[in-house]
């Protein structure tokens, strides 16, 4: 190559071409894009810097290692008011994923058995769902929970109502659970020696539906006979364990609660915020989940169940096998975004004072130590991740269920 | 000849049919008790309406409208109703209306928010019946300009000259393709109108102001709170969020890789939190990361999280409009020999933006019921003026009827706006 | 000023630029208004009445505030701020003075750098019960579930408190006073523990107050005052002695009524310093000379505001108590003028 030539080609090359050229127009504007984020990015850093110089202020998350000096009602580890502020922020991710998971669990419940039964043929109870959906729909659900909370406290009976001669109230379940308006008490199972056993046996007995679950198939796909499986894996599942437990001699009982000084001791409690906050939740979610469940199963053409009909198959077997399996494909991504709306809104537990993490980190802890900025942004970080790993196992889940085309 | 005498020569007349084929009954049995389990459904939800009905609705109106306080209330009803029985105290309702639904803006000028109300219809118009004449799209564009100065009052001149901010813009798109090409031209029509509002605007202001001061009352964002606020937070915060929404969907789906990951990082940020959390950041944080000294008032500094917050969903909407779109409209726009942005304003966005409406829409229903989240930070909307009502030693003890007040206006609100948006996707889908 | 246009026009909305740099006495004076962070709603200390015009306890501060520095007690803009927003909003510059019944502590005095200007109301936190409960003392009440507001130093004394005694407790952490009202009455909670002041208030307003009573113990000092941002020593002291001319004024017998009168001139040489009519005291804090009795104009003295407020023959039908002048025997104590 000559000189010449080397010369031509680095002439070719002129500034005017970052522009014109798209060849190169997509690194120029990229390269524009990325030195403006960075500009504001070090304008937002530098203006906090400055004005935390301003008020005296420094970063730093020493705060989370001490003690939080504040008690917490509802938690699921240990602490107490000697415990770090780290910890009640730890306890309050437990109680928020807590309650993102009892809800999702019912708001599901709730909203098939709503949208199957808004296509019902029951005239009255069609239109009650439809009531309940658009009711829930179109209020928000801050007014909700409020509200929710206050038909919990206001119509419940207080723990002492239960005591003394004239009880007006009385516990159910064979005296086991108490329902008052501080929330609901039940046993607590206690575990002596020997339960690791009945343990074991338990599990043993969940690999053996599953492994039986397996063998029933393939013997339907080749002998085509169609064993009572329900019931012989309800057998599996109840008779080993219950056989081990009593055979060890009975290794786990159960604390009752017992009414005692001002409350009920002993058991668990589930205290009325989060029973309002999970009713709530539930329900407001639900009737979003009852319009995807109606439109998921609405989507199905109708030729699809007509089909199943000329082959024979019952009713019900036309909804599990035919037209639920295919409906599920439509229902599936918007029931993701109705899970991932449920924990963020989750949030609003402060309003009812259920400890969650916007309630610990992003309220009490926020509140007596004066660290705004990295409370938040810690908050902030916390839900981001937990959405982040529900859509990521979401749509992998999603993934696995999609159809396949042959 | 045989004997045909058992022929009939007339025809009878049509029997009724039998009375559980017929009106009620058959209705009945057909839509209530098909089936046994059907029977006790029907049974087991007269019953439920029953009890809860009969709980709600002698509350209800065993009450009393006239009240100054919640103990003459109480007095009323037993009074009238009788001792013991629990009635409703909708005197508070009777007093305080006009603060749940306008905050403290100054009586006399009620009619200003009332008027931003009705022109907002105006103002969408276009967008809710195809057959309202083009023109009515200027008015759209005024609208903002006009709403703000119609709420806040003060001088006419700063609207005025933030409104030729736009329309600097427009000159920018129509006559500067000819000097710079089309990408000039854009990012022109995107850095003049600010240079223009840094630099120009407020010496222009100043002066207006000096030769000819027009204006009417100025009202402080501290006045206004109420239902009124919700509604500004949430309209500002869809009105704002479309055009960043707009970019953000493009960012998204464009080939260029820092680009998209900008995109895709601040969609899924904001889709990651919750609300409540970036209104915190509104409330305690947001002053941190502005110059030294400057100073929204909270109800600015809401309004630009719930953009940011709007704006992400937005993106999610308009991607899915954009995704909608037949791939044969890009095709062809590209035959066409149109470039990126010319086929995206002319025939991509068009297209795109009309099949979102009712996902915009049912957007704007989500962000409007969340609007009440800013009470937790303290601004006094329905939810805030719930909690701030009863403080007044009157009214103290008050829980469920302001908020049965508060509820049913977000339902009626909300509800018809859901109808409307359901009106719409049928309109749309017989279209294709 | 300068900013204000440039972001007005960007943003389309009215918004007030404050250097932080400059007094802010000054950027008062400029704005023409007094931003005062009040509590969003607190029975007899600040709430809104049926007209939307701020009233209580501790809006009568704020007035006056406003009288001293503008001139007129309505010269100013009222910021309804949650227990958790109130440091926030006082350090960027959003309000002037917060007056919201803070507590003065160390850590907020020191460590999240405010300047509190003195205590305008001594309270304590108490406990309140219903009478059939059967409880004569704080210390009976082992195991019981007790609602508290949360964001306030209240849920750190009830910790600390319980723990000292050895006795367990189940805390329900409420957001406002109407709730945790609605819980008590409800019986959700066996007790509601806050400032005597509010539970006093609060109690009134129930429909049979008698059902209801105090438990003697008072479990911390919670001396409530208004503050300012740390680092503005000139604001800082015309916010303290805007106080101190309040309690003073009461002291002297300085009425809203006859303040004029004796803003003329008196016998009494310190009522002339305060008011203006001789020495030069209001140009030593930059302000006009009849700074105090615009601040006496406002809303009265120490004693009118009291008593109009949450005193004895208002709704609310606190006594004076330890909030009597310390010639009465009480805390209420200021400086002299001189």
């Amino acid at each position: 190559m000559s000189m010449a030539d080397q010369a031509a080609e680095k002439k070719a090359f002129r500034l005017s071409m970052l522009i014109y050229d798209t060849r190169y127009r997509s690194i120029t504007i990229q390269v524009i894009a990325l030195i403006a984020l960075a500009l504001v990015g070090a304008w937002l850093v530098s203006n906090t810097l400055s004005n935390l110089e301003a008020l005296d202020k420094e970063l730093g998350f020493g705060f989370l290692s001490e003690p939080s000096s504040y008690d917490i009602n509802q938690r699921l580890i240990e602490y107490d008011s000697r415990s770090s502020h780290g910890r009640a922020a730890l306890v309050g991710i437990l109680n928020t994923l807590l309650v993102a998971f009892m809800g999702c669990v019912l708001a599901t419940i709730i909203g098939v058995t709503a949208g199957v039964a808004r296509l019902s043929k029951n005239w009255i109870i069609a239109r009650l769902m439809t009531v309940y959906v658009e009711m829930f729909r179109n209020v928000p659900i801050l007014l909700w929970i409020v509200l929710v909370m206050a038909v919990v406290i206001e119509t419940l009976p207080v723990p002492r109502s239960f005591k003394g001669e004239n009880a007006t109230s009385s516990m159910i379940l064979g005296d086991s659970v108490a329902i008052t308006n501080r929330g609901i008490y039940f046993p607590k199972p206690i575990y002596l020696e020997g339960s690791m056993i009945v343990f074991a046996a338990f599990i043993l007995s969940l690999v053996g539906i599953w492994v039986f679950g397996r063998w029933a198939k393939k013997r339907q796909a080749r002998t085509g006979d169609i064993l009572p499986t329900g019931w012989i894996k309800l057998a599996i599942f109840v008779v080993p364990t219950l056989l081990v437990f009593f055979i060890m001699g009975r290794p786990i009982t159960l604390e009752y609660p017992v009414f005692k000084g001002f409350n009920f001791q002993g058991g668990y409690q589930m205290r009325n915020s989060l029973i309002a906050l999970w009713l709530a939740l539930s329900f407001y979610t639900g009737a979003f989940i009852a319009e995807a469940v109606r439109a998921g199963i609405q989507a199905i053409s109708k030729g699809q169940s007509e089909a199943a009909a000329a082959l024979g198959l019952r009713p019900k077997r036309i909804m599990n096998l035919v037209i639920l399996p295919q409906a599920l494909r439509v229902i599936i991504p918007p029931l993701i975004s109705q899970y991932l709306n449920l924990t963020k809104n989750s949030s609003l537990a402060i309003v009812v004072g259920y400890m969650d993490i916007t309630a610990t980190l992003g309220g009490i802890t926020l509140n007596q130590t004066g660290r705004e900025m990295e409370s938040l942004l810690l908050l902030m970080a916390m839900y981001l991740s937990i959405s982040i790993t529900v859509s990521i196992a979401m749509n992998w889940y999603n993934e696995s269920i999609k159809m396949r085309e042959r | 000849m045989s004997d045909q005498s058992y022929v009939r020569t007339e025809m009878l007349g049509e029997k009724p049919p039998p009375s559980s084929q017929v009106g009620v009954v058959k209705w009945v049995m057909e839509n209530l008790f098909s089936s046994i389990p059907n029977a006790i459904m029907t049974i087991v939800s007269v019953w439920v309406v029953y009890y809860i009905l009969s709980g709600i609705l002698p509350w209800a109106f065993q009450s009393s409208w006239n009240a100054t306080s919640l103990h003459g209330c109480r007095a009323y009803i037993a009074e009238t109703y009788g001792e013991g029985v629990e009635g409703a105290c909708w005197s508070v309702i009777n007093e305080r209306w006009k603060q749940l639904l306008f905050g403290f803006y100054p009586k006399e000028l009620y009619w200003r928010p009332v008027v931003t109300l009705a022109l907002m219809f105006v103002a969408i118009s276009p967008v809710l019946f195809t057959s309202v004449p083009r023109k009515v799209m200027l008015f759209s564009v005024i609208y903002p300009f006009l709403a703000f100065w119609l709420l806040w009052g003060g001088s006419i001149w700063l609207p005025i000259v933030a409104f030729l901010g736009l329309v600097i813009a427009y000159l920018a798109i129509v006559y500067l393709p000819a000097l710079v090409g089309s990408l000039g031209a854009t990012i022109g029509a995107g850095v003049l109108p600010i240079l223009f509002w840094i630099v120009i605007a407020g010496p222009i202001i100043d002066g207006l102001n000096g030769i000819a001061p027009i204006g009417i009352e100025g009202v402080d964002s501290d006045q206004m709170g109420g239902f009124m606020i919700s509604i500004i937070i949430g309209v500002s915060g869809i009105a704002l969020s479309l055009p960043i929404g707009i970019l953000l969907a493009l960012g998204r789906q464009s080939p260029l890789f820092i680009v998209k990951t900008i995109c895709v990082g601040f969609i899924e940020f904001i889709r990651g939190v919750p609300l409540i959390t970036l209104l915190f950041v509104a409330s305690v944080l947001l002053n941190y990361f502005l110059p030294p000294g400057t100073n929204f008032d909270l109800i600015l500094r809401v309004i630009i999280m719930v953009t940011f917050f709007a704006a992400a969903y937005m993106a999610e909407v308009i991607r899915g409009g954009l995704a909608a779109l037949p791939k044969g409209q890009y095709e062809a726009a590209d035959a066409l020999g149109l470039d990126y942005w010319k086929a995206t304003r002319l025939i991509i966005m068009p297209q795109a933006l009309k099949i979102s409406i009712p996902n915009i829409v049912s957007n704007f229903i989500g962000l409007f019921k969340d609007t009440t989240l800013v009470s937790i930070i303290g601004l006094l909307d329905p939810m805030g003026l719930a909690r701030a009502i009863p403080a007044d030693q009157n009214w103290n003890g008050i829980v469920w009827e302001i908020y049965v007040f508060i509820a049913l206006l977000f339902w009626i609100f909300t509800f018809s706006m859901s109808r409307y948006s359901m009106y719409l996707e049928r309109k749309l889908a017989t279209g294709h | 000023m300068k900013k204000t246009v440039l972001f007005g026009a960007i943003a389309a909305v009215g918004l007030t630029a404050g250097m932080a740099s400059a007094g802010t006495l000054d950027d008062v004076k400029a704005k023409g208004e007094l931003a005062c962070g009040v509590s969003t709603g607190s029975p007899g200390f600040s709430f809104p009445d049926a007209d939307g015009r701020w009233q209580g306890f501790d809006v009568g501060y704020c007035r006056a505030l406003a009288g001293a520095v503008l001139g007129s007690g309505d010269a100013i803009k009222f910021v309804p701020l949650s227990s958790k927003t109130r440091f926030a909003a006082l350090g960027s510059g959003e309000i002037d003075v917060l007056s919201r019944n803070t507590t003065w502590t160390f850590s907020r005095d020191v460590d999240l750098k405010q300047t509190f200007v003195g205590v305008d109301y001594y309270d304590g936190q108490g406990f309140m019960v219903k009478t059939d409960l059967g409880v004569e003392s704080v210390l009976d009440m082992d195991g019981a579930t007790i609602c508290i507001q949360t964001g306030t130093t209240t849920e750190l004394n009830l910790a600390d408190y319980f723990r000292t005694n050895g006795m367990t407790y189940e805390p329900v952490p409420i957001e406002g006073n109407a709730e945790a009202q609605q819980q008590y009455l409800a019986g959700a909670c066996d007790s509601y523990t806050t400032d005597r002041s509010a539970l006093a208030g609060t109690r009134m307003s129930f429909e049979n107050p008698d059902d209801h009573m105090l438990l003697p113990e008072i479990i911390s000092k919670e001396p409530l005052g208004p503050l300012v941002r740390h680092g503005d020593d000139n604001w800082a002291d015309i916010a303290r002695w805007t106080l101190n001319a309040l309690i003073t004024a009461e002291e002297l017998g300085i009425t809203q009524a006859n303040v004029l009168e004796m803003a003329k001139g008196t016998d009494n040489p310190e009522i002339n310093r305060m008011l203006g009519s001789e020495g030069s005291l209001a140009a030593m804090l930059g302000l006009e000379s009849d700074w105090a009795v615009n601040a006496i104009l406002a809303g009265g003295n120490y004693g009118e505001i009291f008593s109009n407020n949450i005193g004895e023959n208002s709704p609310i039908g606190l006594s004076r108590g330890v909030n009597a002048l310390w010639t009465d025997g009480g805390l209420i104590y200021s400086p002299p003028f001189r």
